[in-house]
């Protein structure tokens, strides 16, 4: 085992449980547990908001399989990541104060509330609580997998137990500490993506001997390394910019994000989160993915991408330092799965639960199920990751576009079109899910576009176009709505 | 929609909208500059690239340079053009 590199980790671990403690304090003193457990009761304030908003939205992707990518197609790779940028201040602008307005207006502490009650309709809450529990679920699954394998190649423990450690540490402080747990870890975890980032990049840099001589090594190797179109030409301008629909806009219908726009305490917090947040994700998309490029004269040769992050660390820097930088892709992961984790449970105990099953729950029982239902997913996912079943390996693959594809019109329609009503929102989750299923199964990257693109559109005509045709059928919920949403 | 909701509606919203439409115009903007720079400076062939601190030209450019300018766009955004509401109802607390 090499401790140089596992003590930093430890301690990393020792931290978030703190956090957890800390956080679990609010939330035994809390009057309202739902508010508390699931949205920390709206009391972010900006930094914390930035980084929880960042570190949610940065995974596995961003620090271990997204460098990898660029190691081998060189800095069209990185202008491709840059897409990313956006997030940063689009979906706190967007969303922005209507979303954060409106769900207090009607105490909303998931998504799921916030749909329910701009459409009043019962097949929008099962379809968007459906799609967020499978969707979710697998991409939890997958992140699981990703952070066990981290552990397995640094510490040389097998992946079950990896698998365990991961799981254990994660379930502890989401169960104890809720939705302010998730936020202050992410904080830290955010700062640690920040900070690795930056070191591994000049680390990398220093090695290389300097930026013109990689360059000048990557062109002598490839000159398409360092053109925008990558190493074989593959990237068209057309495909590397249909990412800004995947990575950059669509992120504003991933739950997990949305649900965070209604989590600050003020305007002045949102305003904070905006700069913060857009330099931070700004910094760690640059760094890391350029950190990928630069490796590769250093260490040419390497042949399974997602090792290039992890090797290049413990090459090019002491290992002390490369502890903590290999902290960075753990927090990544940890800080989405622990949002996720609570994400599917809120859909399951306020979404499904609480509105269908049995709304007259008592306090103590809501408190109970919420904890129970937190550690079974986390159980259940932990049975599914040891043993990854294709099903799971399939939905995940949709998690991501799917849930955009699925959300993004009946979220923004709903905020800024008065005359979005439920069976827009029906066919637009339908049409938005289905189509990217068909697509991705039969005409992948049609016009040579990535995949999402088409469903994204789709799924904004069907919203509008069934808005339109229904207008009659729903004037007087359209009325209802209007009064409790948008009058003053 | 009727004239009189216009009228009703929760003044706080006209701001919720105008601040949107910056995130919307910023992203436009990104994008534009972006797309510009990469394509624009680097689709000759390499040998003829210029170089910046050891950047191709165009990647210094669409990627870093881009990336600083909207850093400074949204702080600027935020400052001058974004304002403080409150967000809670009055009747709660």
């Amino acid at each position: 085992m090499n401790w140089g590199v596992v003590i930093p980790l430890l301690l990393f671990l020792v931290i978030i449980f703190f956090i957890g403690f800390y956080a679990s304090k609010y939330l035994k003193s809390s009057a309202d547990f739902l508010q508390e457990y699931f949205l920390g009761s709206r009391q972010l304030g900006g930094f914390i908001l930035a980084m929880t908003m960042v570190a949610t939205y940065g995974s596995a992707s961003s620090f271990v399989g997204g460098p990898g990518v660029a190691y081998t197609v060189g800095l069209g790779w990185v202008l491709l990541s840059m897409t990313q940028l956006a997030t940063g201040y689009f979906v706190l602008s967007v969303l922005g104060k209507k979303f954060a307005i409106m769900a207090r207006k009607i105490r909303a502490v998931t998504l799921v509330d916030f749909l329910k009650e701009r459409y009043q309709s019962k097949w929008v809450v099962i379809l968007s609580a459906a799609s967020i529990i499978i969707f979710l679920f697998s991409a939890m699954a997958a992140q699981w997998v990703g952070g066990a394998r981290l552990i397995e190649s640094f510490t040389g423990l097998s992946y079950t137990a990896a698998l365990f450690i991961f799981a254990v540490s994660v379930l502890v402080y989401v169960i104890i500490g809720g939705f302010r747990a998730v936020a202050i870890t992410d904080t830290v975890q955010g700062i640690i993506m920040f900070f690795g980032t930056m070191i591994i990049l000049v680390g990398t840099i220093i090695a290389g001997g300097g930026i013109e001589s990689i360059i000048s090594d990557l062109a002598a190797e490839n000159p398409d390394l360092i053109s925008p179109y990558g190493a074989d030409r593959s990237l068209t301008p057309v495909y590397v910019s249909s990412f800004w629909i995947l990575v950059g806009v669509g992120v504003v219908g991933l739950p997990q994000v949305a649900v965070r726009a209604m989590s600050y305490k003020s305007s002045r917090g949102m305003h904070r989160a905006l700069i913060i947040g857009t330099v931070v994700v700004g910094v760690i998309m640059l760094g890391m993915h350029l950190t990928g490029v630069f490796a590769r004269p250093v260490l040419p040769g390497i042949e399974v991408g997602d090792t290039v992050m992890p090797r290049i660390a413990m090459e090019v820097l002491p290992a002390w330092l490369a502890g903590i930088v290999l902290a960075a892709p753990m927090a990544a992961i940890m800080s989405t799965v622990d949002s996720l984790l609570l994400l599917v449970s809120s859909a399951v105990v306020k979404d499904v639960y609480l509105n269908y099953v049995n709304p007259e729950a008592s306090a103590k029982k809501v408190k109970r199920l919420s904890i129970s239902v937190t550690a079974v997913i986390g159980i259940l996912v932990f049975a599914m990751a040891v043993q990854p079943p294709d099903l799971l390996i399939w939905l995940n693959l949709f998690a991501f576009g799917g849930l955009e594809a699925a959300f993004i019109w009946p979220v923004i329609m709903g905020l800024y079109w008065k005359k979005g009503n439920a069976s827009g929102a029906i066919a637009s989750i339908l049409t938005g899910v289905g189509s990217y299923i068909l697509f991705h199964s039969f005409m992948p990257q049609a016009f040579g576009m990535h995949t999402v693109v088409l469903p994204v559109l789709l799924s904004l005509l069907a919203y509008i176009l069934f808005s339109l045709l229904t207008v009659k059928r729903h004037a007087d919920i359209q009325k209802h709505v209007f009064q409790k949403l948008w009058s003053a | 929609m009727n004239h009189q909701d216009k009228r009703m509606e929760d003044p706080r919203y006209k701001i919720a909208n105008k601040e949107a439409l910056i995130g919307v115009v910023l992203v436009i903007v990104n994008f534009i500059l972006w797309y510009g720079f990469a394509y624009g400076m680097g689709s000759g062939p390499v040998e003829e690239y210029d170089y910046i601190f050891g950047f191709p030209a165009w990647f210094f450019y669409s990627c870093i340079a881009v990336t600083v300018l909207i850093f400074l766009l949204v702080i600027l955004a935020v400052k001058f053009l974004f304002k403080e509401v409150p967000l809670d109802e009055e009747d709660e607390k």
